[in-house]
């Protein structure tokens, strides 16, 4: 078993000549939230898929709550939450039927998995629409859904990949009080993002450009580092140095 | 946990708009109408004929023909140029021409003994012209027994072989007996086959497979779940439609239901196995449409559907036999028209066999959960 909830040593994917994700190596103690940052193409998806067990690693190793992503994949699986970029849960099932599907895939019992639901729907402000079709709700309870069914299970660390895309601010800031609820609890949480006011919320940021980790450090000790202002323009400089075309 | 999955997918075809439709609707359809729309069975026959005896056996034959009911009279010719006119001209199907000295060769048969008939048939409904030619001259046989029965009773006639065709296990030559087995079997193949193949194809395209395939869920039991609930409906919808089929048609299986069970459960699990490796190999519903399409069209037209295999060429016929659709239709005809036991399908259940064996083991290996 290791310490951390995740551990990566360089990790490397490569989709033919091009490398994805450049021997990247870093480590997320339990209970942290992780922000991962990089501009769009820098690799930040692909990273995560292959901690998810979605995408093996081309070389490099890593672990996730004490399993190795590649020999372990499925016992990796059993301790973690994931929340896609694209909102996947079924929207043809009601949000109550939402919870059981996934509460009974990670072999919770009916009726705790109904005790639970009941409890955390009426704390999510959505006891209401527990018998509502999920694709009528609008997106931002969408949103506090999906969070609210990657971390049922009680998981060690959930992955959030660009979880508040689309939504106000007032809405995010909803989003991150659920994020920090749940990191309170223990769960270790990592996300990416694209909103730098997002980045000021996490413990730790880490920027990846180029497939290549740049900068990892509180937000504070980046802001301090670059002599900037914001996040944003820590990013900004950062982002600067990018030789690939963003947007692949 | 696979009970949690079973459990989604009848509550997703429960809410879908077309799904229950269509498991409704299909065996309705096909088990109603195609057989009366399908039907092989040549009526109306459009007959010219050419009488250059003009006779009373000439007349009777013409008589005999035109009241068979399989023919109608559409033009009475003087000439042969003049009767392939009409069927030029769309007219007649077949012409039928009674030589001069007809009657007097049946009466009194000269040197080389025959009385002179031709037929000639319009062969670009090839369908039309056999089989119309095969009542014609089926009808003419009949007259020919009739002439010697009245000529010279039960001594003269000994002499002359008659052919009498007996058909065996459809006496009536019943085309709708003959469609109706094999018409189960393309209701199984795009119930069990196609719907969920699509629907693992929808997963994808909606990317609530993703969200599948971060949990613990093996895939197996991801695929079992999908499977489960199209092959119940398989065969609710294989019942219904042996239901109709003998309350519409009077049509029961001769055989034992169990071997229909028995094959219908193996022919299940192909065709499954054979959507679930074009769902692997497909992004997009348009892709796995387009690619059933493709295959359905071929494994139906060689499949004996229509055309007996047996009469294909060579190459067509190796192709036939890598098709599954093939087989369960032979053993659905066998046991619904000749009541054919387990014993005699044999080489049956083994094709069968190797092809639900080969397409789930395909099926399985093509599945990725991670690239």
């Amino acid at each position: 078993m290791n310490d951390g909830a995740i551990t990566v040593t360089d990790l490397t994917k490569r989709f033919g000549d091009f490398t994805a994700v450049d021997a990247i190596s870093f480590e997320v103690a339990r209970g942290e939230i992780f922000g991962f940052l990089g501009a769009n193409g820098a690799g930040k998806t692909t990273a995560m898929r292959m901690l998810c067990g979605l995408s093996k690693p081309t070389s490099g190793r890593a672990t996730v709550a004490g399993f190795d992503i590649a020999r372990q994949a499925e016992q990796v699986k059993r301790r973690i939450g994931y929340m896609s970029q694209r909102f996947s849960l079924y929207g043809d099932l009601t949000v109550r039927e939402n919870l059981r599907l996934f509460g009974g895939i990670y072999g919770m019992k009916p009726a705790r998995i109904a005790e639970k639901s009941g409890r955390m729907l009426s704390e999510l402000g959505l006891g209401a629409e527990r018998d509502t079709l999920v694709k009528s709700l609008p997106l931002g309870w969408k949103q506090r859904l999906a969070f609210s069914v990657a971390i049922f299970h009680e998981p060690a660390v959930v992955f959030l990949d660009e979880p508040t895309g689309g939504v106000d601010p007032v809405t995010r800031r909803g989003f991150w009080e659920l994020i920090y609820a749940a990191a309170g609890r223990g769960i270790t949480v990592f996300a990416t993002t694209h909103y730098m006011d997002e980045a000021e919320y996490c413990d730790r940021v880490s920027m990846m450009v180029d497939g290549r980790i740049e900068a990892l450090d509180t937000p504070a000790a980046l802001r301090a580092a670059h002599r900037a202002a914001t996040m944003d323009d820590v990013f900004q400089q950062l982002a600067r140095r990018a030789k690939r075309v963003s947007g692949c | 946990m696979i009970r949690f999955l079973i459990e989604k997918e009848f509550k997703q075809i429960r809410r879908n708009a077309f799904v229950p439709r269509i498991i409704l609707m299909m065996p309705v359809t096909m088990i109603l109408v195609f057989p009366w729309a399908a039907d092989q069975e040549v009526r109306d026959v459009r007959l010219a004929v050419v009488d250059g005896d003009r006779t009373s056996s000439s007349r009777r034959l013409v008589e005999k023909v035109a009241s068979s009911g399989r023919f109608t009279l559409t033009d009475v010719a003087d000439t042969w140029p003049a009767a392939m006119e009409s069927v030029e001209a769309g007219r007649a199907d077949i012409v039928l021409e009674i030589a001069r000295g007809f009657e007097k060769a049946t009466v009194t048969p000269d040197a080389d003994g025959s009385a002179k008939i031709s037929i000639a048939a319009n062969a670009v409904n090839g369908t039309k012209g056999t089989l119309g030619t095969s009542y014609l001259t089926s009808i003419l046989n009949d007259f020919a027994g009739e002439l010697l029965a009245d000529a010279g009773g039960a001594g003269s006639a000994a002499g002359v072989p008659s052919v009498v065709p007996q058909y065996r296990f459809n006496p009536r030559l019943d085309y709708k007996v003959f469609m109706v087995p094999a018409l189960m079997v393309m209701l199984l193949t795009l119930l069990c086959g196609f719907l969920p193949a699509l629907n693992i194809v929808g997963e994808k395209e909606a990317g609530t497979i993703e969200q599948i395939n971060v949990t613990p869920v093996r895939r197996l039991d991801f695929v079992l779940a999908k499977l489960i609930p199209y092959w119940l409906i398989g065969f609710v919808v294989l019942g219904v439609s042996m239901g109709l089929a003998a309350a519409v048609y009077g049509l029961y299986p001769a055989g034992s239901l169990l071997t229909i069970l028995l094959f219908a459960g193996i022919y299940i699990l192909v065709v499954s196995g054979v959507g679930l490796v074009i769902s692997n190999y497909s992004e997009s519903m348009q892709q796995a449409m387009f690619v059933m399409f493709f295959f359905t069209m071929i494994f139906l037209l060689m499949s004996g559907l229509f055309t007996p295999v047996a009469s294909m060429p060579r190459w067509a016929q190796a192709i036939a036999a890598v098709n599954p659709l093939k087989y369960f239709i032979e053993v659905m005809r066998l046991v619904y028209l000749k009541g054919s036991g387990l014993g005699q399908l044999l080489p049956q259940l083994a094709a069968l066999c190797g092809f639900a064996v080969a397409f789930n083991v395909w099926a399985v290996f093509s599945y990725r959960k991670s690239e």
